[in-house]
């Protein structure tokens, strides 16, 4: 194995560990609570049938093994702490460390959502403060903070949508997305009742103009774009696309993960788009925990805000903010209480630190390092669409793959370099495709480190395409078999399989 | 700005290397009239020092430190430490979702471990990796029950939590599916003969929640009885996830969404959260959301993956299951690590306690009003009825610092001068007698 280009990583000893309940003994304990200061209870007699019985395989272990567990384990993840995740769309930039520390203040942490708005000011300033910020960074005129995450919003986006719609007098039946969007985008048209019609892009990876007027009509509720699209292109023609909609009595609804690139810059509410959400855990630093918790605020113009989920804030005369309820036109509330506030808090504070400088020069890096990059190794990979990139490029496999080599494969043998790969595969629009996104957070040096990995893996392609095709080789299981896992699905642990993990 | 890691030396010599003037050019794509020529209206940037003031001065604004009789869906419970200190390592919090598996071990564990858990407290054959949170993950459920019957309609009980309720129309409003609602007994249990009457042979799943939302513990095996008669599914909603401590849990539904918010995880104003969907075997493939599972390298050596992924957006995309993505993984790392730290015999203690408080709580309140919903077993909520309007008392006990009980009027106007006190191992008996003694006055 050639190890001597790899300069990001080392192999290292590394702690194994099996699963909690293969720790747990009868008697072991975790945790110790205060005395009761009330009368106990017999609950066996308090609740009759409906007392358990016993809590069966829960663990029992001690504090110090719970530490050592997550921990340990803790260490088998990549993490945008330890390095770069080029993974296009995804954004992911630096997760401050000042954004956790307001989000666990205790008015803020420790406030439950049901208490009185009285002594609710701090927490609902700071979500109609975030509002504001939200409002002119797109350019809309009303906003929600309520969804939980992007899909979420675009659902939310979508029922403002066919509410106005309907209240025009017709909803309309089909929504158009284009064949390069993100699969949540058709998943969540059908949710609200859509058929969902797919826009072709043209050979410069933009929406096709003519394809658009064609299959525009008075069945068409809108049209779902990503801007930039997920090959980091700018749809230039934008302004057509809307005029060609808004015509036809239709929308521009936009999907904001891209926003990375055009915070500070340019506004989507300038462009024409209607109604739009926003990733908080992708432009807006709150991390992505290994998966969430997001939040995707939903903004539209001002025709759209009475179908807002409830309940909306507003400013009362005596200057106190509150929640209103009486939304008689609203779309209903799409989560209970108000949103993933935690993800507002730390939304804002990233904000905050950046101001409207740091913000725009954060779009200018995030560009300025996808088109390094791309430059960087344009002459190594293929690059299927030509027009310029904004904050993330897209390459193919297509000289690597003459060789037997795909996406997939470039992408494990890169974990060998220390990196996270790339998306994979998406947009579906580029036959194996390498979709990159940089993000603002890398250093000239972090950026080298990836291109002379990807050039490495380029002629390892050339002089020894097995080694990619068997990667990863330094990780502490190597490539597993996802087939036979959902073919025969194990979900859970169970106390048969207590034999060890064969390490 | 302090989160970039460039120079201007930097920025130059990219620059040149791209071939570029200047950043503008980069920018080209964006036609003119587009381009904002100003400032955007944000504050100007800040010092570290200044953002932790700013939010500081909130939190004070936002009183906390307050005695707190309030459950309704979001529960105040002890977090231990140890919580945050293991969520907060970057490792976890700054990870991206577990696509990779090979690197992402971590995080993939901790979610089997949490599947597991979830079924050994709600008596399910299989949980998902998580839901947004108890709403929404109670409108899935309904939705993959349709799926799984092919029936169009459900019925569902009016002591569920009345915005669960609200959550559930929205999800439902666009897919043709008639909801229909099932109202409650005098001992808060849902009408078993009303719903006996609304469930048909096109009711694809009967809903209710337990304990309930008004802290009554539904009979779960009768309403399965009811359900399965006609064909349909149950669904068990389950708001507060200690109840499972020292509650039977509901092994005799289909379908058990679960909010996991007492597991640990902070009140936080309402979010984030975690759902997470619990069901049979058999009904997998309908299930919403991630799924981990657990898979051998060619080495034979075990590790985790995400599975079953033709039932997910990225795949299937206008056909998936639902359009979730992004989940709450890290709220239910938070979970695992709570119900870890507890465990068996900690959860049933810490249940057990709750159940005395809110017992002591209720016998006093019914001194000094009436307290609704007798006749069946309750764990650590309950419904006090009193000749004052619970909103004049709650600002009388507002001044000594209490939030008192939930006003049920918004919600249940039939209820009168109704509200949802809820008791846990963090209300101190003193607090509890004071709290009854303003009700008093």
């Amino acid at each position: 194995m050639s190890n001597k280009d790899i300069k990001k990583a080392t192999r290292h000893v590394n702690q194994n560990e099996g699963l909690i309940f293969e720790r747990s003994s009868p008697g072991k304990k975790g945790y110790r609570l205060p005395p009761l200061d009330v009368p106990e209870v017999d609950y066996r007699k308090a609740l009759g049938g409906a007392a358990r019985q016993d809590l069966g395989n829960m663990p029992e272990v001690s504090e110090m093994e719970i530490i050592r567990h997550f921990t340990r384990i803790s260490t088998w993840n990549y993490a945008i702490d330890l390095g770069m995740y080029p993974l296009g769309s995804c954004t992911m930039k630096y997760n401050a460390r000042v954004n956790e520390v307001v989000a666990r203040l205790n008015g803020l942490a420790e406030v439950h959502p049901y208490q009185p708005e009285k002594i609710s000011q701090g927490a609902l300033r700071i979500m109609k403060a975030l509002a504001d910020c939200l409002l002119d960074i797109t350019g809309m005129e009303a906003i929600t903070l309520q969804p939980a995450a992007g899909a979420h919003g675009e659902m939310t986006g979508i029922l403002l949508l066919h509410a106005y719609l309907r209240a025009q007098g017709n909803p309309r039946k089909k929504i158009l997305i284009p064949d390069s969007a993100h699969g949540t985008n058709p998943a969540t048209a059908a949710i609200c009742g859509y058929a969902v019609e797919n826009l072709k892009s043209n050979s410069h990876g933009m929406v096709d103009i003519s394809a658009l007027a064609a299959q525009m009509n008075d069945d068409v509720a809108g049209l779902m774009l990503t801007n930039p699209n997920t090959l980091g292109i700018f749809e230039q023609e934008i302004a057509k696309i809307a005029e060609i909609l808004h015509q036809k009595g239709g929308l521009l609804y936009m999907d904001g993960a891209n926003m990375n690139a055009l915070v500070g810059k340019t506004r989507p509410g300038d462009f024409g788009v209607d109604v739009m959400h926003l990733n908080l855990h992708k432009t807006f630093s709150t991390p992505h925990g290994g998966g969430g918790p997001g939040s995707g605020p939903v903004a539209c113009k001002k025709a759209l805000e009475p179908f807002l989920p409830k309940p909306v804030i507003v400013e009362k005369p005596d200057g106190m903010l509150g929640f209103d309820y009486n939304r008689p036109q609203s779309v209903g509330r799409v989560r209970m209480f108000y949103g993933n506030f935690g993800m507002h808090v730390r939304a804002l504070a990233y904000i905050m630190a950046n101001g409207y400088d740091g913000l725009r020069q954060t779009t200018e890096d995030a560009v300025l390092n996808a088109n390094y990059i791309r430059k960087k190794l344009e002459q190594d990979y293929e690059l299927p669409y030509k027009s310029a990139s904004m904050h993330e490029v897209v390459f193919s496999d297509r000289i690597q793959a003459q060789k037997g080599v795909k996406t997939g494969d470039i992408a494990k043998r890169l974990i060998d370099y220390g990196f996270h790969p790339y998306t994979v595969s998406f947009p579906l629009v580029v036959p194996g495709a390498l979709m990159i996104e940089p993000t603002e957070s890398e250093s000239v040096e972090e950026l080298d480190l990836f291109v002379d990995a990807m050039k490495a893996i380029a002629r390892e392609a050339e002089e020894d395409p097995d080694l990619i095709r068997s990667a990863p080789h330094s990780t502490r299981v190597s490539r597993l078999d996802e087939t036979a896992a959902a073919r025969k699905p194990v979900l859970r642990w169970r106390p048969a399989q207590a034999k060890s993990a064969n390490e | 700005m302090r989160y970039l890691p460039k120079s201007p030396a930097d920025r130059e010599q990219m620059l040149r290397e791209i071939g570029c003037k200047s950043i503008d050019d980069l920018f080209a794509p964006i036609p003119a009239e587009y381009r904002l020529k100003r400032d955007l209206k944000v504050p100007r940037q800040m010092a570290e020092s200044e953002v932790v003031d700013y939010f500081r001065e909130r939190a004070e604004a936002n009183a906390a430190g307050y005695a707190v009789f309030l459950g309704a869906g979001a529960y105040h419970h002890y977090r231990p430490v140890v919580i945050d200190a293991l969520i907060s390592r970057g490792e976890f919090f700054t990870a991206y979702t577990p696509y990779q598996a090979e690197i992402a071990q971590g995080t993939l564990q901790a979610i089997f471990e949490f599947q597991t858990m979830i079924c050994e407290l709600t008596g399910m054959e299989v949980a998902n990796a998580s839901m947004y949170d108890g709403s929404t993950g109670a409108a899935e459920a309904l939705l993959m029950a349709c799926r799984v019957t092919g029936r169009k309609s459900a019925v569902v009980a009016k002591s569920a939590h009345p915005e669960y309720r609200e959550v559930i129309r929205t999800y439902t409003q666009h897919q043709g599916l008639p909801i229909a609602e099932c109202g409650f007994l005098e001992n808060g249990r849902v009408d078993a003969g009303e719903l006996e009457k609304k469930i048909s042979d096109e009711t694809a799943c009967v809903l209710i929640q337990s304990p309930n939302f008004f802290g009554t513990i539904e009979d779960v095996a009768g309403v399965a009885e009811l359900a399965h008669k006609k064909g349909a599914l149950l669904v068990v909603s389950i708001a507060e996830a200690l109840s499972l401590g020292i509650v039977k849990p509901p092994a005799e539904a289909d379908i058990v969404s679960m909010e996991a918010q007492s597991f640990g995880v902070p009140l936080g104003f309402g979010g984030p959260y975690a759902g997470v969907l619990a069901t049979k075997e058999k009904f997998v493939r309908q299930m919403p959301g991630r799924l981990v599972g657990e898979a051998r390298d060619k080495d034979g050596r075990r590790g985790f993956v995400l599975t079953l992924s033709t039932r997910e957006q990225h795949i299937r995309r206008e056909k998936a299951t639902s359009n979730i993505c992004t989940n709450q993984a890290l709220i239910a790392t938070m979970a695992t690590i709570y119900m870890t730290i507890y465990g068996r015999e900690g959860l049933k203690e810490l249940a057990a306690q709750n159940l005395a408080k809110a017992a002591y709580a209720a016998g006093e309140f019914a001194k000094k009003g009436k307290l609704l919903f007798q006749g069946a077993p309750r764990f650590n909520e309950f419904v006090v009825q009193t000749k004052e309007d619970p909103h004049n008392i709650n600002s009388r006990l507002l001044e000594k610092r209490i939030v008192g009980g939930f006003p049920l009027s918004k919600f249940y106007p039939e209820l009168g001068n109704a509200a949802l006190w809820c008791c846990t191992e963090l209300n101190p008996k003193e607090q509890i007698d004071e709290a009854v003694k303003a009700v008093g006055q």
